[in-house]
């Protein structure tokens, strides 16, 4: 063989093996060096994080717009993205409208839905809500906080005679999302009258203009009760109420009780589960994941392999930075399937991770 | 155009002939400046129409679903998939109507006072922080309210309830703070300084002799003031006013932030409520679905629609007080 064979063959071999390692550590093995995603806000600072130091690691920059669930999953359907994010599962007509077919719902870390409150004279973690109870503070049925009802599970406490003030969302969110699909599994009157959704019809009080706008309202109006994420909850020490969970034990909102409501047997292949009303002991029962959307089979095989290495990343070495920054990472089952699922990103039939 | 007729536009008189000049006389500066200029008039012309009919392309969907049971229904239901938005329209209209009855007042006498009772020197010492607020960023009106306006107003409405409580308007939930009066207030903060500047410039260029004259006639300061200055300006105020009223109608981010955010149809002055700019930018990001998109930009529609028909009450009225002159700034 001639000394330029000999040298070819080397040079194949070498890339091929830094080619597998590169792939190994989840940076893109195509030569791509930008993606663009849109979608979610709750995630937002855990994709920042993750995204600049994904930036170190493979020198490849990804740019998330955080439009919202429904802008993430507009964007993605008309492929004007390369993956979208969600808190919500995109229902039937969003999916028969997605113009490059199926589209993978692949959970990256599980959140809590913290219920707040503003009672002068109650704590943190003094106040225990049960589901029928919430559900009924929102239908505006229970409207004094010294209801008989909601005394019921809170003996031994002070509580005022105060009008509740009902604080909701104004504007479309996931977290809307995971609360309204929680207070309609717990409600059969909820889910008849109201349903599930990033924005519904609210049967009262005051709207409030992201997490920090109703975080704001609870902390100002005397007799309020909202819900915000638990980062926002600890940032701005208000005080959140104890939920009683579906074994009927009362938890603190935490990330130890979302990851546990991820933690369940049966969750199904595609991951598009709603973790509300987890039967885990452990779980808080307010929970909810959120999904990186993104497109079944790729058309561009450059584009395939920086997808499915970047939600490979993101599973594996990105979930370091999910706890620092009050989110909880997957753990267990939640990740095999992820993982599966994230296998399945084909270009041409052909799977992009092996 | 042939070069007769513009000339026939420079020309006075009725002439029903066309007068024909020597067109080497006009030149091609001059020719170019005609053309360039007519080129610009068009193409604002162009983008009206255009917003107009994109406004109309987005939200076909939701006229042909809801028709015109769009503006008179009072149900927003994302989940249920129906839209109506009556609610959000007198919420609009409620709040910058009283934000006009607050600012008014204010921003009339302002001018007033700044126009005839300051010293000369004084007054671009009074005019400059007036013209700095009206530079202010709606969402930093937005926060400052937030933070510091609505607890003042929370506190007031809890005095007028506990007082005045039998009063229709003083009957709802004081202890919010966020609400139609308090939309109402900070829009009144920010149509201020627009009247004000206004205002102040029309009011000086009341000729001097008018004002003499009747103070030469034996009236007092305030008399020439009220039964001169002002009629003779009220044309040019009333534009002003309508200026203001459009940006309290249109404020999004301010009222976003302290409007309350409701849907349900008000009853007091305390009711939490939006106004259609503010349901627009809350929910445009997250809706999910075509229908609800294009119900939204139909929000839009009807906001574009409400501009227009106070614009064309506006011009009318103007018009009647002056007789048939246009003019609104002399």
């Amino acid at each position: 063989m001639s000394v330029k064979k000999i040298l070819l063959g080397f040079a194949i071999a070498a890339l091929s093996v830094s080619a597998t390692q590169v792939l190994a550590a989840g940076c893109p093995a195509k030569g791509v060096k930008e993606m663009t995603g849109a979608g979610a806000t709750f995630p937002y600072p855990l994709y920042s994080k993750m995204f600049s130091e994904y930036d170190k690691a493979c020198s490849v920059k990804v740019n998330y717009q955080s439009i919202g669930s429904g802008g993430g999953i507009r964007q993605l359907s008309e492929m004007t993205v390369d993956f979208g994010a969600s808190d919500g599962i995109m229902d039937e007509k969003q999916k028969a409208a997605a113009k490059g077919g199926a589209v993978l719902h692949i959970p990256m870390v599980s959140g809590a839905v913290a219920v707040v409150f503003n009672l002068p004279g109650v704590n943190t973690s003094q106040l225990k809500l049960t589901p029928d109870v919430l559900a009924d503070i929102y239908l505006k049925k229970i409207t004094n906080w010294n209801d008989k009802r909601i005394a019921a599970a809170n003996t031994g406490v002070k509580l005022p005679d105060l009008t509740v003030a009902v604080v909701h969302r104004s504007d479309g969110s996931g977290t809307t999302f995971i609360f309204t699909d929680y207070l309609a599994k717990v409600s059969s009157e909820w889910k008849e009258k109201v349903g599930s959704a990033t924005s519904v019809n609210w049967p009262g009080d005051v709207g409030g203009k992201g997490n920090e706008g109703v975080a704001n309202s609870v902390k100002q109006i005397p007799g309020a009760i909202g819900y915000v994420e638990v980062a926002y909850a600890k940032q701005n020490k208000i005080p959140w109420a104890q939920m009683q969970n579906k074994t009927k034990k009362f938890l603190d909102p935490s990330l130890e009780g979302a990851a546990a409501a991820a933690d369940v047997a049966n969750l199904p292949d595609n991951m598009e589960v709603s973790i509300t009303d987890s039967p885990n002991p452990s779980a808080y029962p307010i929970s909810g994941f959120t999904w990186l959307l993104v497109y079944e089979n790729q058309t561009d095989a450059a584009k395939g392999d920086a997808i499915a290495n970047l939600a490979w990343w993101m599973l594996h070495d990105g979930q370091k930075y999910a706890t620092p920054l009050d989110y909880a990472a997957l753990k267990g089952v939640a990740v095999k399937k992820a993982e599966a699922l994230t296998k399945k990103i084909k270009v041409n039939n052909q799977m992009v991770l092996k | 155009m042939s070069d007769e007729a513009i000339d026939s536009t420079f020309s006075t008189g009725n002439a029903a002939r066309v007068v024909h000049h020597d067109t080497r006389v006009i030149n091609f500066g001059d020719r170019l400046f005609y053309r360039v200029t007519q080129a610009f008039a068009l193409i604002v012309i162009l983008l009206a129409f255009l917003l107009v009919f994109d406004l109309f392309r987005g939200a076909w969907e939701a006229i042909q679903t809801f028709g015109l049971k769009f503006l008179v229904g009072t149900t927003w239901d994302p989940v249920k998939r129906e839209f109506s938005t009556l609610p959000t329209v007198i919420g609009t209209l409620v709040k910058a109507f009283i934000a006009l009855l607050l600012a008014v007042p204010i921003s009339i006498g302002s001018a007033v006072f700044i126009s005839f009772y300051l010293p000369k020197w004084l007054r671009p010492f009074i005019s400059y922080p007036i013209e700095l607020l009206a530079g202010v960023p709606s969402i930093v009106f937005g926060l400052w309210a937030l933070f510091v306006m609505v607890p003042v107003i929370r506190s007031l409405q809890i005095w007028l309830k506990a007082n005045f409580g039998w009063f229709f308007l003083f009957d709802g939930p004081a202890v919010y703070g966020v609400g139609v009066l308090s939309g109402s207030v900070i829009l009144a903060i920010m149509i201020i300084p627009i009247i004000t500047a206004v205002s102040r410039d029309i009011l000086l260029t009341v000729p001097r002799p008018q004002i003499e004259g009747m103070l030469a006639l034996g009236a007092t300061k305030w008399e020439s003031i009220w039964q001169v200055a002002l009629p003779y300006a009220r044309v040019g105020l009333f534009g002003a006013v309508i200026l203001g009223l459009g940006r309290a109608i249109g404020e999004t981010m301010a009222v976003t932030m302290v409007g309350g955010n409701s849907f349900a149809m008000i009853h007091s002055l305390f009711d939490p409520v939006h106004s259609m700019a503010s349901q627009i930018a809350s929910e445009f990001t997250e809706a999910t679905y075509s229908l609800y998109v294009s119900s939204l930009i139909y929000v839009g529609l009807v906001l574009f629609g409400i501009t227009i028909i106070i614009s064309l009450c506006a011009q009318y009225l103007i018009w009647r007080l002056s007789k048939g002159h246009v003019a609104v700034f002399e």
